[in-house]
């Protein structure tokens, strides 16, 4: 196809003499997301945010190595520093001490900064994967129910109210020997799921599926209200006109169109998640001891708030600053994603 | 009735190209949208009548203007000729295959001929994709080109529309309306289509961003011999574009013809309530008052429209008949149709209906067993060579 660019230059010069005004150097375009980003980095409580949450993934990443590395002893037991009753560490502030900079343990004198930070991996490692198995879920199901609206969309809709509507505390709980027991046993004799023999692995799997097969409802929702609106866009249309395939459709058109508000989601999925498990772990169903999880050291804790403050309130400092953080992060992204809304 | 000179009627040179081939023969079109109840059964309560038996051709090279209001089914006819929807009923032959009912599988071969420019080109372009990822995008579908020559064809194509061929990494929305409009125009130029169905392609943009785009369009016409369906609300820029114009109200085709004919002499009373209200620098510059047609009352509902002619409710010149018989789309001119029981130019509108002879009832439109409905009336999409002649009550021929 071949035209005399001239012929049309009387037509379309206003265009190109707007255009050549430009630098040369700012012809690549700034895509939607570069923008939110940019607008991101200008907000200070934000990056401060995100600073720390950064620090404490990388915590979070750093501690299997240490400990793989003989640095961090998180199940050394340190009887020598426990006092004349056996339980509470000497010298108050739960033995604070140049080598145990946030103390021991009362009971067994195991270092709690240690502990703190194999059990962030943990907690992070479940937190993080249940929200990507979640935000999975959730936006396959709410594009495919958004876009395919009629009976499709019925029978998710009708799968939403069910989960909803189920008493998911419950479930937990009696469910929580049988399924382990399943996945150590029966899972674990397929091949390639070999590693599910462990307890700590199978039951951290079904805190995972859990909180996903819970949890997924609000973001399908979030995003089949997108799709509700998008899939009415001209552009929709015009990829349907040139004979677009489903696919095609589905995640390259209106995907990239709904990642803003799934990715709120996740910045604030991630501490909601840290913090079920934590409450999983206060009702007993979580990864058990002597594997550390924030959950599983602060249910322990609970039991010495008058006996030891110290160790009751640092676990309990550390879930609440990881859970703030990520929540700050989440609504930075949000303000950067959407500038139209005020907080 | 005054005399005109016949002549006039004859075809104007520059209608010629009314005799081309036609590459698009939509016939006896409808979509009828269902309304739902609501409530758990959801039960058909009715139909919204968008389109309602619109037949008309589009000639290879030329183009079709669709004018009317909003809601009187223009749009909607040229998403049914892309197939965006799928006809109730009715034949759209494209080049000589009857698309109407095809499957999306056995459309995908020919969604390269037809393509669509859409009206607002804020919403038509992915907001998430670069320039170069949307023009591309029917190559990467149709497998038209390698991957590795996608950019040179899309560089290519952003020239043709008068953009700047650097700019393909860039996002829709850092380009005006009239940019993005022309980034739409490209896109539906990738596949080199034969027919471009154009929703008012420019009734979002600036008006004066709107000449610079219909005479790109143009241009494009020309030089690719691109077959248009050209949907406006806009007389002026229908008569710049189009040489064949329909004129469309409440679903159905009230009058068509040539540009000429259709704007020197318009026999259809809603033709010429529309053509009144466009503003005439000439008759400015002159001075005085030209005579203005106002219409009555609101445009009735397609759910439950009126009987028989359906301008009736808020027709100057309806009496009985017109709420009885439904007037057939007669001709009336070598290259000139109307629907209507009293065609006329303006103020010399017959007195006594035209068509009862011709459908068997009489002047009020009851059934006349006398007048047996006459066979030879003159139906199809096209033109044929014989037409009503106004002058003489008779049967003309070419």
């Amino acid at each position: 196809m071949t035209l005399n660019v001239s012929e049309l230059e009387s037509h379309g010069t206003d265009d190109l003499v707007e255009v050549e005004g430009l630098e040369q150097s700012s012809v690549a375009g700034r895509s939607p997301m570069q923008l939110a980003v940019a607008r991101f980095r200008k907000d200070r409580l934000s990056m401060v945010s995100l600073f720390f949450s950064i620090i404490i993934v990388l915590c979070a990443i750093a501690a299997p190595i240490l400990v793989a590395a003989g640095v961090l002893h998180p199940n050394a037991v340190h009887q020598e520093l426990l006092g004349n009753d056996g339980v509470t560490p000497k010298g108050g502030w739960s033995g604070v001490s140049g080598s145990h900079w946030l103390g021991v343990e009362p009971g067994l004198g195991r270092d709690l900064g240690a502990r703190l930070m194999l059990a962030l991996t943990y907690s992070l490692a479940i937190a993080l994967t249940a929200t990507a198995l979640t935000v999975f879920i959730g936006t396959v199901l709410g594009i495919v129910a958004g876009f395919s609206r009629g009976i499709v969309d019925g029978v998710v809709g009708r799968f939403i109210d069910l989960t909803l509507s189920f008493p998911q505390t419950m479930m937990l709980l009696a469910l929580s020997s049988p399924a382990v027991l399943f996945l150590r046993t029966t899972m674990a004799d397929v091949p390639g799921f070999g590693v599910l023999e462990d307890r700590d692995r199978a039951t951290g799997l079904y805190v995972i599926i859990i909180l996903a097969a819970f949890g997924w409802p609000p973001v399908a929702r979030v995003v089949r209200g997108q799709v509700l609106s998008l899939r009415e866009r001209e552009y929709i249309d015009a990829a349907r006109l040139l004979g677009a395939s489903r696919f095609r459709l589905y995640f390259k058109e209106v995907l990239p169109n709904v990642w803003a508000p799934v990715l709120v989601y996740v910045t604030l999925l991630v501490p909601a998640y840290i913090s079920a498990e934590a409450a999983f772990a206060y009702l007993g169903v979580a990864i058990k001891p002597p594997t550390p999880t924030l959950g599983n050291i602060l249910a322990d804790s609970v039991n010495y708030t008058s006996a030891d403050p110290w160790f009751f309130f640092v676990p309990g400092i550390v879930l609440a600053l990881t859970v703030v953080v990520f929540n700050l992060v989440g609504d930075g992204a949000r303000d950067a994603l959407d500038p139209k809304t005020d907080r | 009735m005054t005399t005109e000179p016949v002549d006039e009627l004859k075809p104007h040179p520059e209608t010629s190209s009314l005799t081309g081939t036609p590459i698009l023969e939509v016939e006896d079109l409808k979509m009828y949208f269902p309304v739902k109840s609501s409530g758990f059964l959801r039960r058909t309560i009715g139909h919204v009548q968008a389109v309602d038996g619109v037949s008309f051709q589009v000639r290879s090279g030329s183009s079709l203007g669709l004018v009317g209001e909003s809601g009187c089914g223009k749009s909607t006819t040229g998403r049914l000729i892309t197939r965006l929807y799928e006809p109730t009923a009715g034949r759209i032959e494209f080049d000589g295959r009857d698309i109407a009912n095809l499957s999306e599988r056995e459309l995908h071969p020919l969604r390269r001929d037809i393509q669509m420019i859409f009206q607002d080109p804020y919403t038509s372009l992915n907001p998430r994709h670069t320039v170069g990822a949307i023009v591309g995008a029917p190559l990467a579908i149709h497998k038209v080109v390698p991957k590795d020559k996608i950019l040179a064809r899309v560089q290519e194509l952003l020239e043709i529309v008068g953009l700047n061929p650097e700019h393909y990494n860039r996002y829709p929305h850092e380009f005006s309306g009239g940019q993005r409009q022309r980034i739409g125009i490209a896109r539906a130029l990738t596949l080199q289509p034969k027919l471009l169905v154009a929703d008012e392609p420019v009734s979002a943009l600036d008006v004066s961003i709107q000449a610079q785009v219909v005479n790109l369009l143009q241009d494009l016409q020309r030089e690719f011999n691109i077959a248009f369906l050209f949907v406006a609300h806009d007389l002026a820029i229908v008569r710049h574009f189009c040489p064949e114009i329909a004129v469309m109200y409440l679903g159905k085709i009230v009058e068509i013809g040539d540009r000429e004919t259709l704007y020197a002499r318009p026999n259809h009373p809603y033709t010429q309530a529309l053509l009144s209200a466009v503003p005439d620098v000439k008759q400015a510059k002159v001075g005085g008052r030209r005579e203005r047609i106002r219409l009555e009352g609101d445009l009735p509902s397609p759910i439950n429209p009126p009987s028989g002619c359906r301008f009736r409710t808020r027709c100057p010149i309806a009496q009985d008949i017109c709420a009885r018989v439904e007037p057939p789309l007669l001709q009336v001119g070598p290259t000139h149709k109307v629907a209507c029981h009293f065609p006329g130019e303006v103020g010399k509108h017959p007195e006594k209906p035209i068509t009862p002879r011709l459908l068997g009832v009489d002047d009020s439109g009851m059934p006349d067993l006398a007048a047996g409905p006459a066979t030879d009336l003159p139906t199809g999409p096209g033109y044929s060579d014989t037409w009503f002649d106004l002058e003489h009550n008779t049967m003309g021929r070419a």
